[in-house]
């Protein structure tokens, strides 16, 4: 799962918490950018999707965050930090309909409580670390069968 | 079926692309929360929905969701159809509420893209 290859494609890409109007362009760039790498639908989509849940959870609970984004012939790894608030309890952040999302986040149909466990679900390695006042670090890969 | 017949069984108004209507869809999706929509919706699926915010267009766009219904008449904001349009999203609205317009749709063979999920993996 760890395996150390060079790199076919790198990038980050800053997030500005509290920007609802851009929330998930990040994930958009990344779709178009492994849709170009010729990367199969499958893993495109897992990768979009995963990237996305984060984005908004970026945008909706923390200040500002980074999302970077490294793509091996074996595996699509994302990786996102921020700065904001941080996770109290991460066991029941991770369950499903647990939210603190605000009535705003709500209005536009999120805060359901789902994000966290649909990432969980869609990569094949999930990682999330958060230090409460400080802010919350996610590590996801996707694996790549029969290589890119 | 094509998006010119969904747009006769619902008499819906075409707010962007006018020059995708020959695209088929098979199946559907309908929900007002984006969660679950992400949760459980499938690419080149119809998105029936009430909400109007650019978010619909974002989740769609991530999704691959091959068109989207807006219910209940709603007209979205500039700034959702000026998105779609960029991203070439199909948007419909149509004045059925959510369950008339997935009756109707049901009616002439379009499919949940999922039927049920009481197993965990209703996307894989
Ligand atoms: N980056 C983050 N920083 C601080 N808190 C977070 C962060 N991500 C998630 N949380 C906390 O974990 C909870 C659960 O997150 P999750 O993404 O699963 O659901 P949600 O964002 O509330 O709703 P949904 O994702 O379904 O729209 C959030 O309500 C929030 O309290
Ligand atoms: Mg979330």
């Amino acid at each position: 799962m760890h395996v150390h290859e060079k790199p076919t494609f790198e990038s980050n890409y800053t997030v500005q918490g509290g920007n609802f109007d851009e929330a998930g362009k990040v994930a958009s760039q990344i779709k178009v950018i492994l849709k170009k790498l010729g990367l199969q639908t499958d893993v495109v989509r897992k990768a979009a999707l995963v990237a996305y849940e984060s984005e908004i959870n970026i945008v909706s609970y923390a200040r500002k965050g980074t999302i970077s984004i490294s793509v091996t012939p074996g595996q699509v790894k994302i990786e996102t930090t921020d700065e904001g608030q941080g996770i109290p309890d991460i066991n029941l952040a991770m369950q499903e309909g647990y939210s603190t999302a605000t009535s705003k986040i709500r209005e536009m149909g999120f805060g359901a409580g789902m994000g966290l466990c649909n990432i969980k679900k869609f990569s094949d390695y999930f990682q999330i670390t958060s230090e409460i006042g400080k802010g919350t670090h996610l590590k996801m890969i996707i694996n790549i069968e029969n290589g890119v | 079926m094509t998006l010119n017949e969904v747009i006769e069984i619902l008499d819906a108004d075409v707010l962007v692309g006018q020059d995708q209507l020959e695209m088929e869809v098979k199946t559907a999706f309908g929900a007002d929360l984006m969660s679950d929509v992400l949760a459980f919706a499938k690419s080149g699926s119809l998105l029936l929905t009430g909400l109007t915010n650019p978010q619909v267009i974002r989740t769609s766009d991530i999704l691959d969701i091959a068109a989207i219904i807006m219910v209940r008449g709603k007209k979205p904001a500039p700034e959702t159809i000026r998105l779609a349009e960029e991203l070439r999203i199909p948007v419909l609205s149509t004045k059925y509420i959510l369950f008339e317009t997935a009756g109707r749709l049901y009616e002439k063979g379009i499919k949940g893209c999922v039927e049920r999920v009481d197993n965990n993996f209703a996307r894989s």
